[in-house]
């Protein structure tokens, strides 16, 4: 085995070998980079060149490209606050946050070395654990996967602090809007509005570039300015992030082995698993008060996972022939067209090829973070640039972006109306994380609760690993406010005994409500309604999930309400005026989309913007315009892509 | 290293290579036709995603296709993934130019909604006509704590509830559902498996008795159960041979279809409604699972070229070695005799239709 091991180790520093996966690793990193292509773009650019080619070789190349995509897509996350992809939503949270306050260099570098660490620990795992892990990844079956997506949900409480309600209520609407589609039970199909495009559920990535990148552009333009608020340097940031990191050797290890864990199981892919070590950081953290206005251990946490991931998810990948994310769907492809089956038999009769997928996944971790560590500083200047001159081009890219989901108008659509429910979370402080947990982890909370009940019966929930994932959740629920009475007790102790003049503060914060809360209780209960009457025809099997959704927001909403009621609280302005124009003006450009088609109005878009809203200079705004329409132009011709024609082409 | 063929500098030119492919995008290679104007490029709309079964399936025969087509034309996948492969199925019927540069790759997803009138579909095999179709067998086995051999299985699972994890009622595994049904198994079928894949592994954590797998993933996943005692084969569902009857599957010589197992409980052939419906089922799901299909108002020469390249290369040694890693040991069906199946394949008439929305209610609470 250890010759194996060291001879696959010999064949990575060949020539080809080398020369194939550096050009995995750059295409995967343009592909990471930009906002919306990830793994299965990246893999569709490769395959039509892998059929006959060298295995061993062809193996490198699509490693190169699987194992920096999750590093790649950082700097969108980072610099724009766009999830790059469902591996780094987490990180634009803090990650977003630090940008804004000059802090970009920091905390793309700290990413960038987490990445990277994180990924040689997932290999590192990997190599070990290969040869054991069927059993482990057979251990898991659907009862206790329920328990995991429930240990995703439980982090909404730890996500939403003090507006606890809220948080719950946030997450009801998003495992509501999760439910949209094929009921995995019946078959049946669960269509608000009837609208064709919802058949298959909204797209993730459309939700995440709505719920997050959406209010963030829209509030960037109100506030004016550029990304960054405070000046920022860029030099000592670097350093700082790399320091970062080396401060907190244990919170690294922590979260690569959970994304590694998580990744070898099959069918929970890379979008929990950064919710999951994000929550994770604040559980563990001593200071709270820092995380979401940015808290670099809010980005090291997800980012030293996502990459441990996706080497994890090589597992069953290679070991069962099931996928365990997207990309290593199409990695799956790739595999077919060399001609290997993965499998049982993989271990047996292609060891020296699957420790060369091993090692060139640690390889090609280490090059890309070294290449993205090495592009953080200049591209960290982004930030600095005034945002009205980057929002065109921005507000195009996500379009772009969002666009790849399904390819159709819907996206833009959906887009839309995401990201209006994202404007107003984001004014009246409604926690969004919240609402993308409870969406990402509907479809996988009810089809494996369905699976657990009809395989198992009532035994299910009986098993040992249940047991033990119950506790976990039990835990995380119940030890931080148990910790936060007995500190409480024990400081009431200590100040009646120092002085009993003293009076108690109150420490929390007073309870505020504004009209946007007001109206988003009032909108989600209606919702509620609408939904219970649309769903209504849907048998007890199908309709079960949605009706607990349903359930969730109206217990929160009117716990909300009560809450209200009953404590003091303080009225706050809340207001949407300056965000409204903005809303509906990209809702004008969807318009102008489906008038003129994608191109065409995108040009046109760029143009008017940079001369009109950032008053460029006309021959730069030209320049900047052709350079999006050329971009489109491009990507379209490598990926085959139809965009839009608009109605004026097809009268 | 001593099996690298490749010097250091050849490949590095072939690496430079594909990065400017990559970047460039497809170079279509122009080139004169004898007779028939055969188009640069051929668009191929493949309904599902990247890497996927027919993906991969489509990837392979581009090379082969292209190489025999007069003129080498480049073609280009598009996959449009959606709804099951309806999406881009009803796109392609929509949007496809007649001109026979646009092929369409559909697999049994794609021919089970059109059979059974799913209300999304908008697009009808007979707007299209086939040129080439590659079959696949499948194997159904159970766990081994039913019985050690096949009798003692099928008679355990006719007397106890058996568990079956399935992607949806209407899926791949709706003949297998019937066929089980026939030979008077209670099974109860577990849904909402996103692959055929995912089923296996329920079947592996024992959750599911009883598993069905198509021929490929048989051999790589399969064997190395039932050779550990972890798994026994049941039967396979056979081939259709060139006078349409099942015959054995060349893949698993030694296991008996399933219209010989009914054959030896019951003393007779099935018959009926199910037995209709297993059969069309099984014919446009398996006997010719996977097509490439283009508009029936493209030229005639145009298709009658494109069949005629297929028969090209079906025959040549080095198609057959590489189709056996790809394909299994079936051989594809061209032109016409595809056409004639397929017509008699997707025509279910109102009767068997009606018997198996309520087979599908009452079995399985499934409503189509």
């Amino acid at each position: 085995m250890i010759d194996v091991l060291f001879s696959s180790l010999g064949q990575l520093f060949t020539v080809p070998h080398m020369l194939y996966m550096v050009i995995g690793v750059l295409i995967g990193l343009i592909v990471g980079i930009i906002p919306g292509l990830g793994g299965i773009a990246g893999m569709s650019l490769l395959l039509p060149f892998l059929y006959g080619m060298e295995p061993s070789v062809a193996l490198g190349m699509l490693m190169g490209l699987v194992a920096v995509i999750p590093t790649g897509d950082t700097f969108a996350s980072v610099l724009l606050g766009i999830p790059g992809s469902s591996a780094s939503q987490a990180t634009v949270v803090d990650g977003f946050a630090l940008a804004k306050k000059g802090q970009a260099a920091r905390a793309l570098s700290s990413a960038f070395l987490s990445s990277m660490i994180g990924g040689l620990i997932g290999a590192l795992v990997l190599t070990a654990f290969i040869l054991i892990a069927r059993p482990v990844v057979l251990s898991f079956s659907s009862s206790e996967l329920f328990m995991l997506t429930l240990l995703g949900l439980s982090m909404v409480a730890v996500l939403s602090g003090k507006d606890v309600f809220k948080g719950i209520a946030a997450c009801g609407a998003g495992l509501l809007v999760g439910t949209i589609g094929m009921a995995p039970a019946t078959g049946e199909f669960r269509l608000p509005f009837e609208i064709d495009y919802l058949y298959d559920g909204l797209p993730l990535v459309v939700v995440g570039l709505g719920i997050f990148a959406l209010p963030e552009i829209i509030d960037l333009l109100v506030k004016r300015g550029a990304i960054a608020e405070q000046p920022c340097q860029l030099g000592k940031g670097w350093k700082e992030g790399v320091k970062d990191v080396a401060k907190r050797p244990g919170l690294v290890a922590r979260c690569a082995g959970i994304g590694s864990l998580m990744g070898t199981i099959p069918g929970l892919a890379g979008s929990v698993v950064d919710w999951l070590t994000y929550g994770h950081a604040v559980q563990s953290a001593k200071d709270k008060s820092q995380f979401g206005k940015g808290d670099i251990r809010g980005v090291i946490a997800p980012e030293s996972a996502n990459n441990a991931c996706a080497c994890g998810a090589m597992v069953p990948t290679l070991l069962f022939g099931i996928p365990g994310s997207g990309t290593a769907a199409v990695f799956l492809g790739g595999l077919l067209l060399l001609g290997l089956q993965p499998g049982v038999s993989m271990l047996e009769t292609n060891l020296d090829l699957t420790y060369t997928i091993i090692w060139s996944l640690a390889l090609a971790n280490i090059l890309g973070a070294a290449l993205c560590l090495g592009l953080a500083r200049p591209v960290a200047s982004l930030t600095r640039v005034p945002f009205v001159i980057l929002a065109p081009l921005i507000t195009i890219l996500i379009l772009f972006a969002a666009y790849q989901a399904t390819r159709s108008l819907g996206d833009l659509f959906a887009l839309g109306i995401i990201g209006a429910i994202g404007v107003l979370f984001k004014q009246a402080n409604w926690s969004r994380p919240a609402f993308l947990i409870g969406f990402v982890l509907a479809p996988g909370a009810e089809a494996y609760f369905y699976q657990a009940a009809q395989f198992q019966g009532a035994e299910a929930f009986m098993r040992p690993g249940v047991l033990v994932i119950g506790a976990l959740i039990a835990a995380s629920l119940l030890l931080p406010p148990l910790r936060r009475s007995l500190r409480n007790h024990l400081q009431k102790r200590r100040q009646s005994e120092e002085s009993a003049a003293h009076p108690l503060q109150e420490e929390v914060a007073p309870l505020s409500l504004g009209v946007i809360d007001v109206a988003l209780l009032g909108s989600l209960l209606a919702g509620a309604a609408y939904m219970w009457w649309a769903f209504a025809d849907l048998s007890m099997l199908g309709g079960i999930m949605p009706r607990l959704a349903i359930a969730i927001i109206v217990a929160a909403c009117v716990l909300e309400i009560v809450r209200t009621v009953i404590k003091p609280m303080k009225w706050q302005t809340q207001t949407l005026s300056q965000q409204l124009p903005w809303v509906a003006g990209f809702f004008a450009l969807i318009g102008g989309v489906m008038m003129l088609g994608f191109l065409f109005a995108a040009a046109i878009f760029c143009l008017g913007f940079l001369l009109v809203v950032a008053r460029m200079k006309p021959v730069a705004a030209v320049g900047l315009a052709a350079g999006v329409t050329l971009f489109l132009m491009g990507m379209a011709n490598l990926l085959t892509l139809t965009y839009p024609t608009g109605m004026l082409a097809s009268l | 290293m001593a099996t690298l063929k490749n010097t250091p500098l050849k490949t590095f030119k072939k690496a430079l290579l594909v990065v400017a492919c990559s970047t460039l995008g497809a170079i279509s290679v122009n080139a004169q036709a004898d007779d028939v104007n055969v188009p640069d490029t051929i668009r191929w709309t493949i309904p599902f995603g990247v890497g996927g079964g027919t993906d991969v399936w489509a990837r392979f025969f581009t090379t082969w296709m292209s190489d025999h087509i007069q003129g080498n034309p480049t073609l280009v996948i598009d996959n449009v993934p959606g709804g099951g492969s309806i999406n881009g199925s009803n796109l392609f019927a929509m949007r496809a130019d007649s001109d026979g540069s646009q092929w369409i790759g559909t697999s049994a997803s794609t021919q089970y909604p059109a059979m059974l009138q799913d209300r999304r579909v908008r697009y009808s095999y007979d707007d299209w006509t086939p040129i080439l179709a590659t079959p696949t067998g499948g194997v159904v086995y159970a766990q081994p704590g039913l019985g050690d051999s096949a009798e003692e299985v099928l008679n355990a699972v006719t007397n106890q509830r058996v568990k079956f994890a399935v992607q949806s009622h209407t899926g791949l595994e709706l003949p297998v559902l019937i066929a089980l049904d026939l030979l008077g198994a209670d099974v109860q079928a577990v849904s909402g498996m996103r692959s055929r894949g995912e089923g296996r592994l329920a079947f592996e954590r024992g959750e599911a008795d009883i598993d069905f797998q198509t021929t490929s993933a048989y051999f790589s996943s399969v064997e190395p159960l039932v050779e550990s005692g972890r798994a026994v084969p049941l039967f396979s569902l056979g081939v259709l041979n060139d006078s349409g009857e099942i015959v054995r599957d060349p893949a698993f010589p030694d296991l008996p279809t399933f219209n010989e197992v009914y054959e030896t409980l019951h003393g007779e052939a099935p018959s009926g409604p199910a037995a209709e419906a297993y059969r069309k089922f099984f014919a446009s799901g398996f006997t010719l699972q996977k097509l490439i299909l283009l508009p029936n108002d493209a030229p005639q020469a145009l298709i009658q070229e494109y069949r005629e390249a297929a028969q090209r290369f079906l025959d040549t040694e080095a198609f057959k070695d590489a189709a056996m890693a790809q394909l299994g040991p079936y051989t594809p069906v061209v032109g016409e005799v595809v056409e004639q199946h397929l017509q008699e394949a997707m025509s279910l008439d109102d009767a068997t239709r009606q018997w198996l929305v309520e087979w599908l209610l009452e079995q399985h609470g499934a409503r189509i």
